[in-house]
């Protein structure tokens, strides 16, 4: 179905194009609909040709294709370093949230408004002064490495809310069986809180692998990294009014990439629930799982 | 009756600070619980019967007075472990089977696996749940969940067991069998057991002594002593239970407390 509905869309593009008016149409001089000139939009296929040219002409040179697909690789990388980072600190900003009463007051409202703050202003700031740190003597900082604090920056938000409410949704009849038990905060959240914020945990890594994507690709564009496909994308624009094509092909491994972010994290969850029914191994043959009627609960 | 107290509470007083003013939910409590007995706390919501069984827990720590529980402070019972309790709501953890829901407290307290899978085991056949060690508690009825959460409450076998209206949201039917199959069980074990209820019938059936409160702020206004000559269902027509019942239902009446009547009519049946 999902593949009829991308079929359906190329469908229109093309028909669009072999039907439109080439300037577009204007009514009162404001166009208000596009112009069906091959510049303005290239034809499919002339945009899987363009995968094929060659980058640069130079022999040699690999070609757009592989081009598009290296640097979604590149940005993929940088994206999980910002995913998993992300996920890092949203969880500890979690556990220390739902731990200290005081911390969440002081810090949720925060949490929320760091995503009001425009990705494109910090990005500078902190390849700025990223720039001015020197990690160890022979490692200094690569811009790489701000990308992928950018990409956390808009990934842990998600996660610490999602886990937050997690870690709270046990209720206070089961907390209050904890305490009844002596057990440990450190038991607590372990065997209660934990197990209880999977179910939220789950949704909000996914959402956070979409703003990870994101953000890498923003972060790449603004602070102007090489080898990410925000950058290949900047680039290609600046050359769509000679080969327009190509512009689409790195939008469309833009595309790839937040796929294959999808289906890693779709492959987490898998995992995730193979996990937990591998911790309780569901009998054979034994009851059949429906709510029974309590007198009939076996030998009393 | 060893004659020794399993739970002594001396001068009991209960504030709670609320944003409305302060709430006095328990005032002059004086309670001795002698160890083995079966003692029902009963009264109109607001008594501060939940209260005083979370006093006895150290869930809540009382304003003023003093609540020794086996001989020891209400705290150092908590950490030693001394007593289970069970809930109104089951309370088992989605997440893990019926088995190692009963093995959590043994969990948290160090016990190896295969002792732990002994206990629970037999634990479980106690309440008749053996075939069912290895579901999910969402897979059981309400009736089947309480008795997990009874086993639980017994994993450590402690001298004490606490139950704050555990057949409260059980149909009538099975709640009869459960208190049925709680005496059974305590025949067996010899524990203790503080029951919290609003159920004048499930109060004199299952208990030696029934106290009786009256709200605002919460007081004892009598222990009525029970004396069933059996406790199967026979005993549900005996004069004697229904001479409880009438002594009970006095007790809630005479110190002319307003609307125990209807706050208790549904459950007295």
């Amino acid at each position: 179905m999902a593949l009829l509905g991308v079929l359906l869309l190329l469908l229109l593009w093309e028909l669009y194009r072999a039907l439109g008016p080439q300037a577009g149409v204007e009514v009162g001089g404001q166009r208000v609909l596009p112009r069906a000139d091959p510049r303005s939009m290239p034809g499919v296929l002339d945009v899987l040709r363009a995968v094929g040219d060659p980058e640069v002409a130079v022999p040699g040179s690999r070609t757009v294709g592989v081009a598009v697909l290296a640097s979604a690789w590149g940005t993929l990388r940088m994206a999980l370093g910002g995913w998993l980072l992300g996920a890092v600190v949203g969880v500890a900003l979690a556990v220390a949230m739902q731990r200290f009463r005081l911390v969440e007051r002081g810090l949720l409202p925060y949490v929320v408004l760091s995503q009001t703050v425009p990705i494109i202003a910090i990005a500078p700031l902190i390849s700025g002064w990223g720039g001015r740190l020197q990690l160890t003597p022979t490692l200094s900082w690569q811009p790489w490495m701000s990308v992928v604090v950018i990409s956390a920056y808009l990934a842990f938000c998600p996660v610490a809310l999602g886990m937050l409410r997690g870690l709270q949704a046990p209720s206070a009849a089961s907390a209050e069986l904890f305490t009844s038990f002596a057990a440990t905060s450190r038991q607590t959240l372990l065997r209660l809180r934990v197990p209880a914020s999977l179910p939220f945990l789950v949704p909000a890594l996914r959402l956070a692998a979409a703003q990870a994507v994101v953000g890498a690709i923003v972060a790449e564009i603004s602070t102007g990294t090489r080898g990410g496909i925000g950058r290949l994308i900047l680039q290609y624009a600046q050359q769509a009014t000679s080969s327009p094509g190509r512009l689409y092909a790195a939008i469309l491994g833009a595309a790839l990439l937040g796929l294959v972010a999808a289906a890693l994290v779709n492959l987490l969850d898998v995992l995730a629930l193979r996990l937990g029914r591998s911790r309780a191994p569901r009998s054979a043959g034994g009851p059949t799982p429906t709510p029974l009627d309590p007198g009939t609960g076996g030998p009393t | 009756m060893s004659g020794a107290a399993a739970v002594e509470i001396r001068g009991l007083e209960q504030r709670f600070e609320t944003a409305r003013g302060s709430v006095h939910a328990l005032s002059g409590i004086d309670l001795r619980i002698e160890a083995g007995s079966f003692v029902s706390l009963i009264g109109p919501s607001g008594c501060g019967k939940s209260t005083l069984l979370r006093c006895i827990a150290d869930l809540v720590t009382p304003t003023a007075g003093e609540v020794v529980v086996g001989g020891t402070t209400a705290r150092r019972a908590r950490q030693e472990h001394h007593y289970g309790i069970a809930f109104q709501a089951a309370g088992l953890l989605d997440w893990r089977t019926v088995q190692r829901n009963v093995e959590l407290p043994l969990e948290l307290h160090g016990v190896g696996r295969r002792e732990r899978a002994a206990r629970a085991a037999h634990l479980l056949e106690m309440v008749g749940l053996a075939d069912f060690a290895r579901m999910r508690p969402t897979e059981l009825s309400g009736g089947m969940q309480q008795r997990v959460a009874i086993a639980r409450a017994l994993a450590e076998e402690p001298p004490l067991l606490l139950m704050d209206e555990p057949f409260g949201a059980l149909d009538e039917m099975t709640r009869e069998r459960m208190q049925a199959e709680l005496l059974a069980i305590r025949a067996r074990t010899g524990t203790t057991v503080v029951f919290v209820t609003h159920s004048i019938a499930e109060a004199v059936f299952c208990s030696t002594q029934v106290v009786v409160m009256s709200a605002r702020p919460g007081r004892i206004v009598r222990v009525v002593d029970v004396d069933l000559p059996t406790r199967d269902e026979d005993a549900r027509e005996h004069p004697s239970f229904f001479a409880g019942i009438t002594a009970v239902r006095e007790a809630l009446r005479g110190r002319g407390v307003r609307g125990v009547a209807a706050g208790l009519g549904g459950d007295d049946r």
